[in-house]
């Protein structure tokens, strides 16, 4: 217990409030100025949108990918299973470069998206890639838990009151989901938010176009610009939490609407 | 990733999916084609290109990448950070896991909320905090140059910062797993007369051996991958102060992409061999929680 409370406080409380000390420093006119520059605004649009949009692509896809990882048998499905998660196992850095390249006019996947008229590396679509691909295993892996625990009588009930399969799945099925698919969105967003390893490489990092908040972070902690990085950090902190704090709020209320029914 | 072992807790009984209830054939097709499309744009595909890059100028220029003396020196500091951060990770997660399964107190949640904090924070503000207390302008930066210490732009720095960035792993896997099991036995052996230490290496690390074992995984893979945070820390000095990651991102922005990925696939196999031996231990927790047989 007291080891517990030693470690965190030493490694986490303590640095954690020296950053909102240090923002406290620029006063509030100060820090409101440093957070309404329009470049920081520009990245922060930026973070925001493409996080909103990665994230988004995952909830679609990421249900897909669960449904047909809990219902269909196919071969390889174990293989298929184990490597949903390789976002997470992979450092950023190296998945960063790798679907810079993959996705360059010249390499693997790049070249038919080119031919579309496409082009996915140094601009937003680029980063959308970067953010779909870290987000990816927590909407899969919120949904699938869920399915599988699918009560099946449900669905065999609705079957024998003359539902057709599709009324099946979208009146029966997918209302008992929506709070997984709900928390995994949730969840990829605000670790799109953050994100800096895979972003960097793809995104070109042009001020005001391609450049994302974490970077902004980055680039003026480097030019030792302290206050400016803080009042960024802070406000990122601040938006995480909050989202945080909303899963958390949001599964109460559905657990709690669950019950009721 | 850490809700597997809650999944596992979850998921068990679920039975196998009864065939008559299923959609018309072509949807079944077409929604598995368009999951293995998504998967393999994403997924597959990467992690192979990882390795077509490596090896795309011979197997000599891999290895000449690999054996290059500052390559050596960034692995050696990976490792060195790694052996340094995960055991304090374990301590941790034990102590914190212990605290909240098997004592009630005040203000659990929030402490749970607090350990989960580093998983919410961006990596780079995570580096960032640390530069703002140790670093020339910071807290104790005056101090620290007066004692002739070096944190930031140094080894302790990336050992603080990696070690922010993986704290909660092994806390988060052990947490749901004792809840699951109960104190029934710690109880049992303490009635019988064994003391903390006995029940400690006797019961309770056996039956957490596999969450363990699942927290740890995922800590190193974590460790050894770091980026951001320790980007903010390290201060990029070649030899001395680059990691794995750091010394990839230095090798791609010079250009020298077959080095770039030949050091890069290093880290690719590191993660594969996490997500196999993940799978492993997966397998492995289901059939403890199922059968009760550690």
């Amino acid at each position: 217990m007291g080891i517990t409370m030693l470690m965190l406080g030493l490694v986490v409380l303590l640095p954690l409030s020296t950053l909102f000390f240090h923002s406290s420093t620029l006063g509030w006119s100060g820090f409101w100025e440093a957070v309404t520059s329009p470049r920081v605004l520009a990245s922060l649009r930026l973070t925001f949108g493409a996080s909103f949009a990665g994230a988004l692509i995952n909830a679609v896809f990421g249900l897909v990918v669960a449904w047909v990882l809990v219902r269909y048998e196919f071969p390889g499905k174990k293989i298929i299973d184990g490597i949903v998660d390789l976002p997470f196992a992979l450092p950023t850095a190296v998945a960063g470069i790798t679907l810079t390249t993959l996705y360059a006019p010249n390499g693997w996947a790049g070249r038919y998206l080119e031919m579309i008229g496409v082009k996915a590396v140094y601009n937003v679509v680029g980063i959308t890639i970067a953010l779909t691909f870290i987000g990816l295993p927590f909407v899969v892996r919120t949904v699938q838990p869920v399915l599988e625990d699918f009560d099946l009588d449900m669905e065999e009930a609705a079957e024998m009151l003359g539902a057709s399969r599709l009324q099946t799945v979208t009146r029966v099925i997918l209302p008992v989901l929506i709070p997984a698919i709900v928390t995994g969105f949730t969840l990829a967003f605000a670790r799109a938010l953050g994100e800096y390893g895979s972003v960097v490489f793809i995104a070109g990092n042009m001020p005001m176009k391609t450049e994302i908040s974490s970077l902004l972070i980055m680039t003026k902690l480097e030019q030792y610009d302290y206050a400016g990085a803080t009042a960024i950090a802070v406000v990122m902190l601040g938006i995480s939490f909050g989202l945080v704090l909303l899963i958390n709020m949001f599964q109460r209320w559905s657990r709690a609407r669950q019950g009721e029914i | 990733m850490s809700a597997t072992v809650s999944r596992v807790v979850r998921g068990m009984g679920a039975g196998a999916v009864r065939p008559k209830l299923t959609e018309p054939r072509w949807v079944r097709i077409l929604l598995t084609t368009i999951a293995l499309g998504f998967l393999s744009a994403f997924l597959a595909l990467p992690l192979v290109s990882v390795f077509y890059e490596a090896f795309r100028r011979g197997a000599a220029a891999y290895a000449s990448a690999i054996m290059d003396p500052i390559a050596l020196s960034a692995i050696w500091l990976t490792l060195l950070t790694t052996a340094i951060v995960v055991p304090l990770d374990i301590v941790f997660g034990i102590a914190a896991a212990w605290a909240i399964t098997r004592f009630e107190f005040r203000g659990k949640t929030f402490l749970i909320t607090l350990i989960d904090m580093p998983f919410s924070v961006s990596p780079v503000i995570a580096g960032m905090i640390y530069v703002l207390i140790f670093g020339a302008q910071g807290v104790f930066g005056p101090w620290l140059i007066d004692h002739n210490i070096r944190i930031i732009f140094a080894t302790p720095g990336i050992i603080l910062a990696t070690w922010f960035v993986t704290f909660p792993f092994v806390a988060r896997e052990l947490i749901p797993l004792m809840q699951a099991q109960g104190a029934d036995e710690e109880l049992a052996g303490h009635v019988l007369g064994a003391s903390g230490r006995q029940i400690f290496w006797r019961i309770t690390l056996p039956n957490i051996k596999w969450g363990l074992l699942y927290g740890v995984i995922l800590c190193t893979a974590r460790a050894m991958g770091e980026f951001g945070a320790v980007s903010v820390v390290s201060g990029h000095i070649r030899g001395q102060t680059n990691t794995v990651p750091l010394h990839v991102e230095i090798l791609y922005n010079e250009y020298s992409f077959a080095a770039a990925f030949a050091v890069a696939s290093l880290l690719a196999l590191t993660s594969v061999v996490t997500l196999v031996v993940k799978a492993i231990i997966e397998n492995r927790l289901r059939v403890q929680l199922t059968t009760g047989e550690p």
